[in-house]
């Protein structure tokens, strides 16, 4: 993936969308990636939005970690590009709701 | 989270190409520094359309205030910027993001650099430190093309003069005010060693702005010596409209 012809913003600009789903604000979280096992913030992610719903990638290794698809009556959430999410308190606390 | 009625009562130009509206919002929790909203606007057709702004004011609990930057045939931007007027009504979701925030009982050194409308969550940040009356050391890096376009101008040398320990500087890159001592040009290493806190001290920094501003600022910060768990970053999309 070259960054300079798809820019990409980063895993918190997701944080509007992704709340449209979890209670909690999942870009505060650390998470896993199922390929290269780095650990790292959602919000430090790689987040590609210029295509048909937005796509996160590992800042380690690139590899997908989450799809957010809008197929018109539908939403597909594909999470298995992470191992886990961990959530401290204090990560989410004032996080909005 | 749903979406809140927010109705427009006040305009204030920042630079001939970036407003401030400041919203009324019932119910509004409050915020943290540096959490941004959704707007969504919606045309009489149906056709509606949803972009992210950085909050810019301190946390308040009836009010909002967003700067908006116009975009080259950015329609939401366009509109928020030239035609919005007071009493008008707005729909917004937020406020948005846990991670990119500086909390009041925050204590270590914050080390805060901006390109452009970066600026906007990071003076967030430099007015919540004065709203509560917190004594960690803030120093602000802001590169901007020209002094004409320096947001919250007033403000920040207001602040600076009233805290001694905010510290605010200027990078030009495209023309200088007289007398200037740098030439025009984008921030470097040198800049970086000059005026921003030694990596030694071990700050926190918020880099905001263009995608190509973050990467290289971060990565100069990486270089001068600070760790990568204390830079965080926000960036802007190609259309410099961070959705």
């Amino acid at each position: 993936m070259n960054s300079e012809a798809y820019p990409y913003l980063d895993g918190n600009a997701a944080a509007g969308e992704l709340n449209r789903i979890f209670a909690i604000d999942i870009t505060a979280a650390q998470g896993q990636c199922a390929h290269c096992r780095a650990t790292r913030h959602f919000a430090e992610a790689h987040l590609y939005v210029n295509c048909p719903g937005i796509v996160a990638r590992c800042p380690s290794c690139g590899h997908v970690l989450l799809r957010l698809v809008n197929a018109g009556d539908r939403l597909f959430l594909d999470l298995q590009g992470m191992t886990y999410l961990a959530l401290a308190p204090s990560e989410f606390r004032d996080s909005g709701g | 989270m749903r979406w809140r009625t927010a109705r427009v009562v006040g305009t204030h130009d920042e630079t001939p190409a970036a407003r401030t509206l400041t919203l009324a919002v019932r119910e509004w929790a409050g915020h943290v520094a540096g959490q941004h909203v959704d707007v969504r606007l919606t045309a009489p057709d149906g056709y509606s359309a949803v972009r992210s702004y950085s909050i810019a004011s301190a946390p308040n609990p009836d009010r909002v205030e967003i700067t908006v930057e116009r975009l080259p045939n950015g329609e939401v931007s366009t509109y928020l910027t030239q035609q919005v007027v007071v009493g008008e009504e707005l729909e917004l979701r937020g406020p948005i993001g846990g991670w990119f925030v500086w909390r009041s009982d925050q204590t270590e050194p914050i080390q805060l650099l901006a390109g452009g409308s970066g600026i906007v969550p990071l003076m967030s940040m430099i007015r919540s430190r004065a709203l509560a009356n917190s004594t960690a050391p803030f120093r602000l890096l802001y590169s901007v093309r020209e002094p004409g376009s320096i947001f919250y101008r007033e403000e920040l040398e207001a602040l600076s003069t009233k805290y001694p320990s905010v510290i605010v500087n200027y990078a030009y890159t495209r023309a200088v005010p007289k007398d200037w001592p740098r030439p025009p040009g984008r921030v470097d290493r040198d800049l970086i060693t000059s005026v921003t806190w030694p990596a030694s001290l071990g700050a926190l920094c918020y880099v905001c702005g263009p995608t190509g501003f973050v990467e290289s600022v971060a990565d100069m910060l990486s270089r001068a010596g600070n760790r990568r768990e204390t830079i965080k970053t926000e960036r802007f999309g190609a259309t410099g409209e961070p959705k």
